[in-house]
């Protein structure tokens, strides 16, 4: 069996650790050793997409140093794996040593749903869960890793569970990074789109595959009340009710 | 440029408006849906649409990577067609060119066809200052030009308007009875129409392409109207971006299936014409054509290695049908002529970043526009690469309600982030600061950036009490 380093990303660290020892679980369960290197921070999106490129690159080189050994290293996170598979490189173009190291990651970089389905082969998790539930597509996820049938095989593959589509579910949600404080009225504008379309769909839950998309939708039900839910995929793979 | 042509500055004033119009908000949204699922439809029925893709964009490239090339073999061949060329490097000399030819042709009006290059370099005005009518002959841009008001999307620039609105400003300014049925309204406009092309001495065109081979100037269109402008007066004026050339005219084959279908989801627009030099003996047409070659910033592109893509775009729009960003702030939020995602990126390079700093940060990256881009500009990386030319260029204002500018902020994050004993007591602190705030494990209201940004629209988690990193530790032990 493999044996995967994981990367909780800033954010699963400090606002989502549940979703962290779900990822645990799940791959624990499927058999997976997983490690956890501590030293671990942030992949330097904030800043990248802000435009702040060297302070990017010092905090995507400590990314490198982290998991220069790692067989395998799985983030619960289509944007930060997104930073690193397709952002790195050119990130250090002008930079051999550390663009060697970044695309030697690159190759070993996956994204959690991406890598049980990929790699582990594995549909069926062993999990069950009585819900309806939408699947909301991450941009980055979507678009720059091209990862939409993974979650969607993981989902269904889950006891007990309906999967719903909702309308529009590849139109971002708004979030954006640091769009949502740099825009947060055309953020917000967006996201209630967003759970309009998954109400309408008659989900109770909205699964996505990024906390920051889920912080984002999550923020603005809870301001509006809306009777709806968001989780993470590892939250609902780790279910067994 | 004039300083106060551009107001990108002021995306957020106009994009609130936008978001606070409810009638404008469903303009928007019906209609950039509409031209997506027609151009879903019609790129379904094309067998090896994404080829086309993949050969636009390489020829594109060609075209721009050998750009001085191209544009001379252009110009030349125009020249041999019995064309007129002129070159421009900026607007106001377009405008001074294009001026002095219709003077010179006795001409008091001008009938245009739509383009955006005669937007961009604010041809209305000059001609207007130079005694000259300029009318608008695309009834889009008529009803935008009777409003005073820039177009607000690329191909439909009137996107923005009602029935109702176009009914009321045709009644101010024609004098027509008020009516909904957009039958009567494009009959009235037809009829006010007529009556200036056959009295326009001079027609003015922009050009959706530029054929180097053959010198030759490709404009296509739905309403006729360019058709007339450019053939029924006497003389013919074509404003062309130097980035509009394709080398052969063979490579048409392949951009028009592009543009219509990409722009409208048309298999091809209703007219397409070729326009090449004025007409010969027996012929129709008019007696002079004019080609006025406008840089106007296009070089300035053209220099940085990485943005030069965006001058492969061949303005059909998709990216604005595609934005969700768009959707909700509308065309003119943008602040100048082009909108939208293209608009985010070329507008800071053809009036400066420093005038349209704000632009490329007006995207969440969705990418969506990059899905649908005919010619496959990575617009999301171009933006991004546009931000960190601007964080270079120009420090970021200081956001509102923020204590520190925001390259301070980032420097100190920075720092933290290189150092997980920093990460970890930061959070700390900050959870036990954010504590006052929360109520239930959510903040509802915070007075700094960025959270206070956050806070306006929607609640924000409280840190976790136990961060994963400490949970670590027991998960470990089993």
């Amino acid at each position: 069996m493999p044996r995967v380093a994981l990367f909780i990303t800033c954010l699963g660290d400090q606002f989502f650790p549940v979703v962290g020892e779900c990822v645990v679980a799940v791959l624990r369960r499927l058999g997976v050793e997983v490690t956890f290197n501590p030293a671990q921070t942030c992949c330097g999106q904030p800043a990248f997409n802000t435009g702040y490129r060297e302070e990017a690159r010092r905090v995507a080189a400590r990314m490198l140093d982290i998991f220069k050994d790692a067989e395998y290293v799985v983030a619960p996170s289509g944007s930060c794996t997104s930073m690193v598979r397709v952002f790195y490189p050119g990130l250090f173009s002008g930079d051999p040593a550390r663009l060697r190291q970044a695309e030697d990651l690159r190759g070993r970089m996956f994204e959690f749903s991406e890598f049980l389905v990929k790699v582990l082969k594995v549909e069926d998790v062993g999990a069950s869960f009585r819900r309806r539930v939408t699947y909301h597509d991450s941009c980055h996820l979507l678009r720059e890793l091209g990862i939409e049938s993974e979650p969607r095989k993981l989902i269904r593959a889950v006891r007990g569970l309906e999967l719903v589509e909702m309308q529009d579910n590849k139109l971002c949600c708004g979030f954006g990074g640091t769009f949502s404080v740099k825009f947060p009225e055309v953020s917000v504008a967006m996201a209630e789109d967003k759970l309009r379309a998954a109400a309408e769909s008659g989900a109770e839950i909205i699964v996505a595959n990024d906390s920051g998309c889920l912080m984002h939708l999550a923020g603005a039900i809870r301001r509006r009340g809306l009777p709806l839910r968001t989780m993470h995929l590892a939250e609902v793979l780790a279910k067994q009710e | 440029m004039s300083e106060n042509t551009v107001q990108s500055e002021l995306i957020h004033e106009r994009g609130h408006e936008a978001m606070a119009d409810a009638h404008l908000q469903e303009a928007y949204r019906s209609s950039t849906l509409r031209l997506l699922s027609q151009r879903l439809q019609a790129k379904s029925e094309v067998p090896g649409f994404e080829r086309l893709r993949e050969r636009a964009h390489e020829l594109k490239r060609e075209v721009i990577e050998h750009l001085d090339r191209y544009v001379e073999q252009f110009a030349s061949n125009a020249e041999r067609r019995g064309g007129v060329v002129h070159w421009a490097a900026t607007g106001e000399e377009a405008c001074a060119i294009v001026c002095g030819i219709v003077e010179r042709a006795g001409a008091k009006e001008v009938v245009k066809a739509k383009t955006m290059l005669g937007e961009e370099i604010e041809l209305n005005h000059a001609l207007e200052a130079a005694g000259i009518r300029a009318v608008e002959t695309d009834l889009g841009e008529f009803i935008v030009q009777l409003a005073g008001e820039r177009p607000a999307h690329i191909v439909a620039p009137a996107m923005h308007k009602t029935r109702h609105d176009v009914s009321e400003l045709f009644a101010a300014n024609i004098g027509s009875e008020r009516t909904e049925e957009p039958e009567r309204l494009t009959a009235i406009a037809r009829q006010a129409l007529r009556e200036m092309f056959r009295k326009a001495r001079a027609g003015l065109s922009g050009a959706n392409f530029a054929v180097a081979e053959t010198g030759a100037v490709v404009v296509i269109e739905n309403e006729g109207n360019i058709r007339f402008s450019t053939t029924a007066p006497r003389v013919h004026i074509a404003l062309v971006g130097i980035e509009k050339i394709i080398p052969r005219f063979a490579d048409l084959g392949i951009f028009l299936r592009l543009l219509g279908r990409s722009g409208t989801g048309q298999k091809l627009t209703s007219y397409t014409s070729f326009l090449s030099g004025p007409r010969r003996n027996g012929e129709d047409g008019p007696e002079e054509m004019h080609v006025v070659l406008v840089d106007n910033g296009r070089t300035h592109a053209l220099a940085d290695q990485k943005m030069r893509e965006a001058l492969y775009c061949i303005r059909c729009g998709a990216c604005l049908n595609a934005c969700p960003v768009y959707r909700k702030i509308g065309g003119h939020a943008y602040g100048w002529v082009y909108s939208g995602p293209i608009g985010a990126l070329i507008t800071p390079e053809f009036v400066g970043l420093k005038q349209a700093r704000e632009l490329p940060f007006a995207s969440s990256l969705c990418g969506a526009c990059r899905e649908v881009c005919p010619v496959k500009i990575n617009i999301p990386d171009l933006l991004l690469h546009l931000r960190g030319r601007a964080q270079e260029q120009t420090p970021a204002p200081k956001p509102k309600r923020s204590p520190i500018a925001e390259r301070t902020a980032m420097r100190v994050w920075a720092w933290v982030m290189q150092r997980p004993w920093a990460f970890a007591l930061g959070a700390r602190l900050s959870r036990a600061g954010l504590r006052f705030f929360s109520q239930q494990g959510w903040i509802r209201k915070f007075p700094y950036f960025p959270l206070a940004a956050w806070t306006d629209g929607r609640d924000f988690p409280m840190l976790a009490a136990k961060p994963f990193r400490k949970r670590w530790k027991e998960l470990h032990r089993h």
